[in-house]
């Protein structure tokens, strides 16, 4: 109705216009200060979505029959950018091998192996080294020409010119834009990823690190198109390439340092039910999983429903005296309380351990890590479940009630038999919804045990649940997985769609929300 | 704890049966009483306990007790002199991410809940329900494919690349379309569809009705999610962690973290009290201003369904 007379009436005021054009201007400035350097890049696809994100825009504003594109269009531009573009890769990245060791193509595979091969030449450029991440957070040599002074960033799929680097007094980069410098301490941890990195220069040169500084210089490898592999003269080793596993293999079938990213199918999801060491800790995480839920809900549904029964009385005095305080819980910020009681649980000097006289030390057993995460999660929801049940509570038929008191339902029997299932139909939505927010509730075990206690060589901690443990094979001090971190991601997405529609089925008369 | 006044009317009639009315009155209120003071202890005890650490003057957790014993500022003196606690910089950090995010999600979102409210279109309904499921995915489980994405972007635009604060807001701003649009979207449709007819009658554009109408009636709502939203991002520690490393770049999340026993020495740990509890302030005050809107908006779903 509304929009056939607009459509008639639409001519904008002259504010209006003025506006619109204003705004229309502002994405038109945009638009050509992102492309610049995509033209700069010759990313021509990504030019291509730019032009088509411009034109959809203008055309939507600039029409007059479909009005209701106008308002939905800005909502969906960051939602297709910001929520379903990860979504839809995060589901792609879980087919592939993506991580450590396979972060780059085949080509640029084979000249980093070549590189690593590289013999100093006499005579070759020498560098001045830093080391540290670049923007997309890969490993770079930050690169100063002892000749001439330029600088130059290198990673294993190449070098690039470096701009506005800062250098010290010997003319070593100290800091750059966009990268991050690691310090002594940084470079010592991660020795190992250092030795095997080498910056390809050419098809058969390359930089390799020495000590503090790099040398240019001729590789003994050389690649081979026909038999597919890479030959060291020096050693006489042959690497095969092995286009399933993205990796090219020596005779003794071990893999180079560095492979290739390949789509290795249903592998990472196969792995969970075929690999005995995944499908231990796998299934271990995933039972402490529910089980972390499933017990937030109960004891935050418990003490909330139990006191909002208690203060559940017209005649008591002090109820909002007591409410605002018992609100406070849940006004602090959640993340800093969290990180509270993860030092109260301190076993030295924390605070439980001194109130009761104990020497527990909760982050050492699984068990007692685990109650730990529950005590202090329940103390974090309870009051949003003491709200929601004292809001239902009061909106409960009153003459449900008086009924059953005139049949002589009293007490226990009352709550029991109408009070608890008036609630639980009222309330179940909301518990379910609980229930899926702790399922994933990452910063309650990330801030409270860090996934602690983990066992020798355990790459699962005790109270790790799944989007920790995801996040650990992804970000985790040991090597990166990207691949099999995504796919216990688009596992959490299935269940959690599992229960939403568990929840959709259980409401139904969400349907009148659409009339 | 005094009698209530039903109780107290009954007492004069009765006055010699004083013991079987304290017990009526045990039965009736005072377990509520009980049940009340003991959760209460619960609920406060970590509270003091912030308080206790933040106004200690050794600082160490070794010396903090339950109930402050002694008073000092000097934890939160520290907090904004101390070299390896940028503190001021991470409060304004949080702030700027926050402030900035919400509220342009939530005029965003406030767009689309217009559309979805006032006008019928083809695929609406799907996209009200696809709205809905995607909002029941956090950001944060897509976090491997962001942190790709936003890598990525760096690389053409370092201005929202990993470890910038308008990289970060972006993501903050998509998270919070879906919950914010449905929350709108309901309350829009109880402001009467006369009105924007009546409107209309007078002239009235579709703009005008929504940004010299719509919006105006709907102040609460967009408060509230407006809050939702910011409080939701403060807390948010997963994306932050990625996103922000270089120390005064943190936002409070991520900065307090640093400060814990694992982390820094113990005498830091006043410091992070104290630091606590000025974040508090905020969110406490917020919550307590909107004491009201908060319960009848997380009720109202509830008892509605």
């Amino acid at each position: 109705m509304l929009d056939q007379r607009s459509r008639t009436a639409g001519s904008a005021t002259a504010a209006g216009l003025i506006i619109k054009i204003a705004v229309l201007a502002v994405v038109a400035a945009l638009a050509v200060w992102a492309a610049s350097p995509l033209i700069a890049a010759e990313a021509w696809w990504g030019l291509a979505l730019e032009a088509a994100v411009v034109v959809v825009i203008f055309y939507v504003y600039l029409q007059r029959r479909a009005i209701q594109l106008k308002y939905l269009i800005p909502g969906t531009m960051l939602l297709l950018a910001f929520q379903i573009l990860p979504v839809v890769m995060t589901i792609g990245t879980s087919f592939t091998n993506y991580g450590d060791g396979h972060r780059v193509d085949k080509e640029q595979a084979t000249e980093a192996i070549i590189a690593a091969g590289v013999q100093q030449t006499p005579g070759g450029t020498t560098y001045l080294v830093a080391i540290g991440e670049d923007p997309a957070g890969e490993l770079t040599l930050l690169l100063t020409d002892q000749a001439d002074g330029s600088t130059w960033a290198g990673t294993e799929a190449g070098l690039t010119e470096l701009d506005g680097a800062t250098l010290d007094d010997t003319g070593r980069v100290t800091a750059a834009p966009g990268y991050t410098v690691w310090d002594l301490a940084e470079l010592n941890e991660r020795q190992a990823e250092l030795t095997a990195l080498a910056v390809p220069t050419g098809p058969e040169t390359g930089i390799k690190l020495q000590g503090l500084s790099a040398f240019e210089g001729q590789s003994t490898r050389s690649y081979s198109e026909t038999c597919d592999c890479i030959t060291d003269s020096a050693t006489g080793t042959v690497w095969t390439a092995d286009d399933d596993r993205g990796s090219f293999l020596d005779e003794d079938g071990k893999a180079a340092l560095v492979g290739w990213r390949v789509n290795i199918g249903a592998e990472n999801y196969l792995d969970v039910i075929t690999d005995p060491d995944i499908r231990g800790p796998f299934l271990g995480v995933f039972t402490w999983n529910v089980m972390f839920a499933a017990g937030s809900v109960l004891f935050t549904f418990a003490i909330g429903l139990g006191t909002a029964m208690a203060l559940n009385k017209e005649s008591m005095r002090g109820t909002k005296l007591y409410r605002t305080f018992m609100i406070l819980p849940y006004a602090m910020p959640s993340f800093a309380m969290l990180l509270v009681w993860a030092q109260m649980f301190n076993r030295d000097f924390g605070l439980i351990n001194d109130l009761f006289n104990l020497d527990v030390n909760w982050y050492g057993g699984t068990w007692s890590a685990r109650a730990m995460v529950l005590i202090a999660n329940t103390w974090l929801g309870w009051p949003y479940m003491f709200l929601i049940c004292l809001g239902a509570l009061q909106a409960l038929p009153a003459d449900s009630l008086e009924a059953a008191k005139i049949d002589g339902a009293t007490g226990m029997t009352a709550f029991r038999k109408i009070t608890l299932p008036l609630l639980l139909i009222a309330l179940t939505p909301l518990l379910i919804s609980s229930f899926a927010f702790n399922f994933n509730n990452f910063n309650a075990i990330e801030l409270l045990s860090g996934g602690n206690p983990f066992m020798a060589g355990d790459a699962v901690g005790g109270t790790d649940i799944l989007i920790t443990y995801a996040f650990r094979q992804a970000f985790g001090s040991s090597s990166a997985d990207y691949g099999f971190a995504s796919a216990i991601s688009v596992f959490i997405f299935l269940i959690v769609a599992t229960i939403s529609a568990f929840m959709f089925r259980f409401t139904r008369n969400q349907e009148d929300v659409y009339s | 704890m005094t009698r209530t006044p039903d109780t107290a009317a009954a007492q004069r009639p009765a006055a010699r049966r004083r013991k079987p009315l304290f017990v009526k009155w045990a039965m009736d209120t005072g377990w509520r009483h009980v049940v009340a003071i003991a959760v209460l202890v619960f609920g406060l005890v970590p509270i003091i306990y912030v308080v206790s650490a933040a106004f200690n003057p050794n600082g160490t957790m070794s010396s903090t007790n339950l109930l402050p014993t002694s008073f000092s500022l000097n934890n939160f003196q520290k907090l904004f002199t101390d070299d390896n606690v940028p503190f001021a910089s991470w409060f304004m950090n949080s702030l700027m991410i926050a402030i900035p995010a919400a509220f342009i999600s939530i005029f965003i979102s406030s767009l689309a809940a217009y559309a979805f409210s006032r006008f019928r279109f083809k695929g609406r309904r799907p996209m009200l329900l696809f709205l809905l499921l995607i909002q029941m995915f956090p950001a944060f489980l897509a976090v491997v494919a962001l942190y790709l994405i936003f890598g990525n972007l760096g690389e053409f635009y370092p201005v929202v690349g990993l470890n910038t604060r308008l990289g970060l807001m972006l993501v903050y701003m998509g998270g919070a379309l879906g919950v914010s649009t449905w929350l709108m979207k309901g309350f829009f449709d109880t402001i009467p569809k006369e009105l924007d007819e009546a409107a209309t009658i007078d002239g009235a554009t579709h703009a005008q009705i929504f940004f010299g109408m719509i919006l105006p009636l709907a102040a609460p709502i967009i408060a509230i999610s407006g809050i939702l939203a910011f409080v939701g991002t403060m807390n948010d520690f997963v994306l932050a962690s990625l996103f922000l490393t270089d120390r005064p770049e943190m936002t409070l999340a991520v900065g307090l973290k640093t400060l814990t026993a694992e982390n820094s020495p113990a005498s830091y740990f006043g410091i992070f009290a104290a630091g606590t509890l000025l974040t508090s302030v905020l969110t406490v005050a917020v919550f307590m201003s909107l004491q009201r809107y908060i319960v009848s908006g997380l009720t109202g779903g509830a008892v509605k369904g």
